[in-house]
C-alpha cells in the first residue's frame, strides 16, 4: 500500500470515527428529546400538576365518576393506604383524597410515589392540582404522615368511563439519587 | 455489475508462492491480517454460532412439541428464546455477512486486501470472547438473560448477572461490527482498482457499502442503549427505571431506532449476494443496475423513520401510529423494485439451476412471502391484534432464515469453488436445498396459523387448540436443523479436495473480477491492480 493510500485511508477512518462517536452521543440525546416530545404532546404528563387549562370548568352534575384508590409499596417497610377506598365525584368538581403513610423502620427513609391509572387512557382526564407524588417524601423513624391528592376530573371525560382506578406505588430513593434522574415533570414543585 | 471487460493479464497470476512468510498452525489464524483468512474465520465462527443458536431453537421447539411443560423449565425456556435471538442475529447472520465481505469485496473490486488489515484481525477476534460471554452466562447464578433478545426493561433491570454478561457481549460485538464497517467503507471507497467506478461495482459491494453505513449509524446507538441499561442496573441512574423517574418505553424507542435499520443490515448483504448469483445463472446482466443501487439506498434511508412500528401497542398518538404505518408501507416500494429487477433479470435468461441459483430462487420466493406478511403487520390495527403472536415469529423467520440464510447458503455454494479450488458436490447441495426448503416451510408456515389463532410468542406452554400445528412446526424445525449438517458435509468435502478440480471460472455466466484469479484464490491477489475498462 502506498503512503498516499495509507494517508487517505487513515483520514477516512477518522471521519467515520467521528460519525460513530456522534451516533453514540445521539443515542443519549434521544433521552431529553423523548422527554421533550412527551412533554409537548402531553403523552406522559400523567403525574405532574395539571399544566393545560381545562377545556371547560363547568361541573357536570348529571353524572359521577367513581375513583377507586389503591396503594402499594415496593420492597419498603412502609405502610401506605388510602383513607377511603372509593370516592365518587362529578366531572369538573374539585375532589380531595387522603393517603396515610407510616415509616415502620428505625431509620429515615425517602420514597417516591409513582402513579398509574386503569384504564390507561383515563390518565389524560385526571388533572391533579396537588399530590404527594410531585416530590419525594422523607419520613423519620416511626413517622406517620397524611398526604392529600387534590384533583379534578376533566368534564370532557367520556361517558363510557364510569370508573377510574388510581394506584400509587412507593419506591425507595436511595442516597437521593433520584435528584439526578432524567425526570419529565415529576420533580417540578 | 455485469459485463466488465477485464484485463486478464493484470489479474495477478504467479508470484504467490509466499506461504512461507506467515506463521503456520494456530498462530497463522491468530495473527493473520489476510482478508481471505479472516473471511474464512468469520464464516466458520458464524457457522458454529448457527449450530449453537440452532440447538437452542430446537430446545424451544422440543418444549413446544406438545402442550404442557415436558422438556425444560419455563425460566430456561425464556433463556433459550433470548439467547437464540441474540446468537443468531449477532453471532450467526451478521458475522456471516462480514465473512462474505472480507472474502469477496477485495476480490470483487480488485483490491489487494482490506484497507486496515490489522484492525480486521482485531474485529474478528473480538467475536469469540463475546460468544463465550453469551454462552457461559447460562451457567452463572440466575442463568442467562431471559428478557427476550430485545432486552426490554423493566425485566432487564431486574435480572441477575447473566444480563450483565449479555450487555458486555453486545458491547463487544457492536465494537467488532463498527470496526468491520469502517474497514469495509474505506476499502470500497479508497481501494478500488483503476477504472472500477462506483457505478461499475458489483452490487454486492454496493449493498455492503450501504449496510456498513447503517452499521456505523446505529450500532453506537445500541451501545448507548445497553450502556444506559447497565448504569440503571448498577450505578443508580434511572433512564428506564420508572421508580426513579425514567421510562421503560424510552428504551424501546432507542432500541428500535437501532433495531429497524438492523433488519436491513441483516438482509442487504443477502440482497447483494442474490444480485451476484441471479445474473450469473440467468446469463444476463443484472436488470436495472442503477435502480438496484438507488433502491438499496432508499431502503436504508427509510429504515431510520419506521422504528415505532415495532411498538404500536405501547401507546402513542394516532398521528404517530399513522406516520409509522405509512412510512413502513413505503419501504415495500424500493423492495418491490429489487424483487422485480431480479425477476426481470431471469426473464428469458438462459437459466440453469445449480445449487446457488436454487437458493437464490428459493430466497426470492420465500423472502417475498415474508415481505408480504411484513406489509400485513405494518397495518396498525392488524398489528395490534397480531403483536407478539407467532405470526410475527413466522414473518421474521421468513425474511431472516429463508431470506438472509438462504442467500448466504447460495453464496457459499457460489464461491466455494473459488475458496477451496474444488467443486462442491452438486447432489448433496441439491438435497440440502430441497430439505431446507421443505422443512423450513413445514416449520414456519404453520406458525402463521398459530399466530392468527392467537398463540403468543415466548411462552413455553399453550392452549390445547394450538397442539396440532405446533407438533407439525416442531417436526419441521428438527428436519431443518438436521438438514444443515449437509452443508457442513459439502463444505468439508470441498476443503478436503474431494471433488472435481474447480477452474478459475466455474460458472459460465460469471463475469466479475473474482473469476479472473485462479481457484483456489491465491493467498495474495491483485497486488498489481487489474484494469477495469
Amino acid at each position: 500500500m502506498s503512503p498516499e493510500q495509507r494517508a487517505a485511508n487513515a483520514a477516512l477512518m477518522k471521519r467515520l470515527g467521528v460519525v460513530v462517536l456522534a451516533m453514540f452521543g445521539f443515542g443519549f440525546a434521544l433521552v431529553p428529546f423523548y422527554e421533550k416530545i412527551c412533554e409537548v404532546t402531553g403523552i406522559r404528563n400523567i403525574d405532574g400538576p395539571a399544566s393545560r387549562p381545562l377545556a371547560s370548568t363547568q361541573v357536570d352534575a348529571s353524572r359521577k365518576v367513581r375513583i377507586e384508590l389503591d396503594a402499594n409499596v415496593r420492597a419498603m417497610a412502609w405502610t401506605f393506604r388510602p383513607a377511603q377506598p372509593v370516592i365518587d365525584v362529578h366531572p369538573g368538581q374539585l375532589g380531595q383524597v387522603t393517603y396515610e403513610v407510616v415509616n415502620t423502620t428505625d431509620r429515615p427513609v425517602t420514597g417516591q410515589a409513582i402513579p398509574s391509572y386503569a384504564p390507561q387512557e383515563a390518565a389524560q382526564y385526571f388533572r391533579k392540582l396537588d399530590c404527594f407524588c410531585f416530590a419525594t417524601q422523607t419520613l423519620q423513624p416511626g413517622e406517620r404522615r397524611e398526604m392529600p391528592v387534590v384533583f379534578v376530573i376533566d368534564p370532557s371525560v367520556p361517558a363510557d368511563l364510569p370508573a377510574i382506578a388510581l394506584s400509587y406505588t412507593f419506591f425507595e430513593v436511595e442516597g437521593g439519587k433520584l435528584a439526578a434522574a432524567p425526570s419529565a415533570s415529576r420533580e417540578k414543585p | 455489475m455485469s459485463s466488465i471487460p477485464h484485463d486478464r493479464a493484470a489479474a495477478g497470476h504467479g508470484t504467490h508462492d509466499d506461504h512461507a512468510h506467515h506463521p503456520t498452525g494456530l498462530m497463522r489464524w491468530v495473527t493473520t491480517t489476510n482478508h481471505k483468512d479472516i473471511g474464512t474465520m468469520y464464516l466458520w465462527f458464524s457457522f458454529t454460532m448457527f449450530m449453537v443458536g440452532g440447538v437452542m431453537a430446537l430446545t424451544i421447539r422440543a418444549e413446544l412439541f406438545q402442550p404442557g411443560l415436558q422438556v425444560v423449565h419455563p425460566e430456561f425456556f425464556n433463556q433459550m428464546t433470548t439467547l437464540h435471538g441474540l446468537i443468531m442475529v449477532f453471532g450467526a447472520i451478521m458475522p456471516a455477512a462480514v465473512g462474505f465481505a472480507n472474502w469477496m469485496i477485495p476480490l470483487l473490486i480488485g483490491a489487494p486486501d482490506m484497507a486496515f488489515a490489522r484492525m480486521n484481525n482485531w474485529s474478528f477476534w473480538l467475536l469469540p470472547p463475546a460468544a463465550i460471554l453469551l454462552v457461559t452466562s447460562l451457567f452463572v447464578p440466575g442463568g442467562a438473560a431471559s428478557a427476550g433478545w430485545t432486552l426490554y426493561p423493566p425485566l432487564t433491570i431486574q435480572q441477575g448477572m447473566g444480563m450483565d454478561l449479555a450487555i458486555f457481549a453486545v458491547h463487544i460485538m457492536g465494537a467488532s461490527s463498527i470496526m468491520g464497517s469502517i474497514n469495509i467503507i474505506t476499502t470500497i471507497l479508497n481501494m478500488r482498482a483503476p477504472g472500477m467506478t462506483l457505478m461499475k461495482m458489483p452490487l454486492f459491494c454496493w449493498t455492503w457499502l450501504i449496510t456498513a453505513y447503517l452499521l456505523i449509524a446505529v450500532m453506537p446507538v445500541l451501545a448507548g442503549a445497553v450502556t444506559m441499561l447497565l448504569t440503571d442496573r448498577h450505578f443508580g441512574t434511572s433512564f428506564f427505571n420508572a421508580a426513579g423517574g425514567g421510562d421503560p418505553v424510552l428504551f424501546q424507542h432507542i432500541f428500535w431506532f437501532f433495531g429497524h435499520p438492523e433488519v436491513y443490515i441483516i438482509i442487504l448483504p443477502a440482497f447483494g449476494i442474490v444480485s451476484q448469483i441471479i445474473p450469473t445463472f440467468a446469463r444476463k446482466p443484472l436488470f436495472g443496475y442503477a435502480s438496484m443501487v438507488y433502491a438499496t439506498a432508499g431502503i436504508a434511508i427509510l429504515s431510520f423513520i419506521v422504528w415505532a412500528h415495532h411498538m404500536f401497542t405501547v401507546g402513542m398518538p394516532v398521528a404517530g401510529v399513522l406516520f409509522f404505518m405509512y412510512a413502513t408501507m413505503l419501504i415495500a416500494v424500493p423492495t418491490g423494485v429489487k424483487i422485480f429487477n431480479w425477476l426481470a433479470t431471469m426473464w428469458r435468461g438462459a437459466m440453469t439451476f445449480e445449487a446457488p441459483m436454487m437458493f437464490a430462487v428459493g430466497f426470492l420466493f420465500l423472502f417475498t412471502m415474508g415481505g408480504f406478511t411484513g406489509l400485513v403487520l405494518a397495518i396498525a390495527p392488524i398489528d395490534m391484534q397480531l403483536h407478539d403472536t407467532y405470526y410475527v415469529v413466522a414473518h421474521f423467520h421468513y425474511v431472516m432464515v429463508a431470506g438472509s440464510l438462504f442467500a448466504f447458503f447460495g453464496g457459499v455454494y457460489y464461491w466455494l469453488p473459488k475458496w477451496t479450488g474444488t467443486m462442491y458436490d452438486e447432489r448433496i447441495a441439491q438435497i440440502h436445498f430441497w430439505t431446507s426448503l421443505v422443512f423450513f416451510n413445514v416449520a414456519f408456515f404453520p406458525q402463521h396459523f398459530l399466530g392468527l389463532a392467537g398463540m403468543p410468542r415466548r411462552i413455553p406452554d399453550y392452549a390445547q387448540q394450538f397442539a396440532d400445528w405446533n407438533m407439525v412446526s416442531s417436526i419441521g424445525a428438527f428436519g431443518f436443523g438436521l438438514s444443515q449438517l449437509l452443508v457442513l458435509y459439502a463444505v468439508v468435502k470441498c476443503i478436503r479436495g474431494d471433488g472435481a478440480k474447480a477452474p478459475a471460472k466455474p460458472w459460465e455466466g460469471g463475469d466479475t473480477l473474482e473469476w479472473t484469479v485462479p481457484s483456489p484464490a491465491p493467498y495474495h491477489t491483485f497486488e498489481t491492480p487489474p484494469v477495469v475498462r
